[in-house]
């Protein structure tokens, strides 16, 4: 009984992905009175090429804008991070534990909060419709989670290799670079992961920052789509969600170990 | 947080004897190492604070700052005023046919999304204990947690919308004509529909919260306690809960964050205009129209106000960590 009730959630969960792959996949003329009509169905890619092809709006671009963005949007804040949450973890100094409350306090800000500031400072370095403006914003704002993070890490980490070396006369960079970081790859992993997909699904910073259709990244693409001439063409619509959903969803297949370690730990230790 | 200050003290303390010794420096001796080491170490710190000065605490000052400020630069009430008095804020008229005012369905969502999401999380991951092959079960709940929001929101139209979508259909075989139809053109409907299309989304969160919970329990507990004759009902509410307790604080403050920063779902959904008459408008959306607008002040208000409520949302789970 208690089966049946799960396994009937999990499919009542999976029915929109149902769909949406239902009508990505097949002509919309299949699809007319419902895409759970199953008899025809004829398979086609012809959707995903519109969307990867669009003129103005091509998925394939923003595909490529958003990797420019994402991947550096990870590293650069991740090694920042490491840093950071390395020093609160081993070093004490004055008000050490109020800077880090305020910096953890910063996770619950909105983005709204600082769009207008980070929209004028980015004017005036003249990197509006440029992604670099994206690499440096999602830097700032991962910092303060992906800190937490990793000071919740390094606190776990037994302190007496680092001791040794220190009696040695290793300095504090050395320490770090040869001995803390190479430990510190499955945290990496978990942090990495997040970040990489909390930068490919965001939406907002992209929207006020970028206004070039051929700089957009992916997701501020898909509404895009969306705005056929009288009758939105669900067909495209679904295949260009499909394909943004894609690298996010096989990040998390592929990862779910690292992935849900994250998630955990970042909110219950959060 | 000890046991790093005692060996941080311990090595400074012979560095200091050290310096001395070799003599004649020492004011070098006293203060040189231990600056140069501050030094070594600020850069540690360096590059974070740097990225967190110039693009969040700046720009929230700014943002505050220029809340306080009329058009022509004047400091003024008036932003705030002129927002809490908006019908889109909060409509005075507040019966039913949504809009309500963008504070409002806020307050909505988390008033209808909260608890179900929480509970639904909960008793998924209660049941899902007993299961085979709940692994499976969990992922598909949890998809909608890796399902950029942006396509979160274009999924939730294209189930509500008559023609592609499931639920008016549904609707329309069991009878329920009035529910046959494109929710979220209208606004009778399509608050509810976002609202409960949200659940469909987040509710993976707080199953997987306490499902790695539940985990940490100690089965020696359930195991005595029916050794006891505990009844079941009594189990959970006298042991299972109370020990969940963390996890539900945090599931609720990161929920009530979620719902209180909700943009891109009711953006692809219902356009950037927040449906029929903004009759599923929010506080984010309402101060991204104003920031289009270059109502910037406008715009810094309801930011401000909604910074506002997230804080109070965090502080509440700080203050119960550290209570418990």
């Amino acid at each position: 009984m208690i089966h049946l009730i799960a396994w009937s959630v999990a499919l009542v969960w999976i029915i929109p992905f149902l769909g949406v792959f239902s009508t990505a996949t097949r002509p919309a003329s299949e699809v007319t009175f419902g895409w759970w009509q199953v008899s025809p169905y004829h398979p086609t890619l012809d959707n995903f090429i519109k969307a990867l092809t669009q003129p103005t709006y091509s998925i394939s671009k923003g595909y490529l804008n958003s990797l420019i963005i994402a991947v550096p949007g990870t590293l650069v804040p991740l090694f920042v991070a490491a840093l950071a949450g390395y020093g609160f973890s081993r070093f004490s100094f004055p008000m050490r534990d109020y800077i880090f409350l305020a910096i953890v306090l910063i996770m619950s800000v909105p983005a709204q909060m600082v769009a207008i500031p980070v929209f004028q400072i980015m004017v005036n370095a003249n990197l509006v419709d440029n992604q670099l403006s994206l690499v440096l914003l999602h830097t700032a704002w991962g910092l303060p989670w992906i800190i937490l993070f990793m000071r919740n890490f390094f606190s776990a980490l037994p302190l007496e290799v680092e001791e040794a070396a220190r009696v040695d006369g290793a300095s504090d960079f050395r320490i770090f670079f040869r001995i803390v970081l190479p430990m510190a790859i499955p945290a990496f992993a978990s942090a990495g992961i997040l970040q990489f997909m909390w930068v490919w699904n965001d939406f907002f910073f992209a929207l006020i920052l970028i206004f070039n259709p051929d700089k957009m990244p992916a997701t501020v693409l898909v509404p895009h789509l969306a705005s056929g001439q009288y009758t939105t063409d669900w067909g495209v619509l679904t295949a260009g969600s499909i394909l943004v959903l894609l690298i996010p969803l096989a990040l998390y297949v592929v990862l779910q170990k690292y992935y849900i370690r994250g998630m955990i730990g970042w909110t219950i230790k959060g | 947080m000890g046991e790093t200050g005692a060996v941080e003290r311990r090595g400074l303390r012979t560095f200091t004897l050290f310096g001395r010794r070799r003599g004649g420096f020492r004011l070098v001796g006293r203060f040189g190492p231990r600056t140069r080491k501050a030094a070594v170490r600020s850069v540690f710190f360096a590059p974070a604070l740097l990225f967190l000065m110039f693009l969040v605490l700046y720009p929230v000052l700014q943002t505050v700052y220029i809340s306080f400020l009329s058009p022509t630069g004047a400091p003024t009430l008036g932003n705030y005023r002129a927002v809490l008095s908006d019908p889109e804020t909060i409509n005075p008229n507040l019966s039913w046919p949504p809009p309500l005012g963008t504070l409002i369905h806020n307050a909505l969502w988390a008033g209808i999304h909260l608890p179900i999401s929480l509970l639904f999380g909960l008793w998924m991951a209660l049941i899902l204990r007993e299961v085979k092959g709940s692994s499976i079960v969990k992922s598909a709940i949890f998809l909608g947690m890796v399902t950029p929001m942006i396509v979160g929101g274009v999924i939730l139209r294209f189930l509500f919308e008559t023609g592609p979508g499931i639920v008016p259909s549904f609707f329309e075989a069991i009878g329920v004509h009035s529910l046959a139809i494109s929710w979220l053109n209208y606004r009778e409907t399509a608050l509810l529909g976002l609202i409960f299309g949200s659940v469909w989304l987040w509710t993976g969160f707080s199953l997987i919260v306490y499902s790695a919970g539940l985990t940490t329990i100690p089965q020696d507990y359930f195991e005595a306690a029916k050794i006891d004759g505990t009844p079941p009902f009594r189990m959970f509410f006298r042991i299972t809960l109370p020990l969940l307790r963390p996890m539900t604080l945090v599931i609720i403050t990161m929920t009530l964050l979620w719902e209180l920063k909700i943009f891109d779902i009711v953006y692809a959904a219902a356009g950037p205009t927040g449906g029929t008459r903004g009759s599923v408008d929010v506080l984010s959306l309402q101060m991204f129209n104003y920031f289009v607008q270059g109502s910037y002040n406008l715009a810094a208000a309801v930011a401000t106000l909604l910074t506002l409520l997230t804080l109070i949302a965090t502080v509440f789970l700080f203050r119960r960590m550290v209570r418990s």
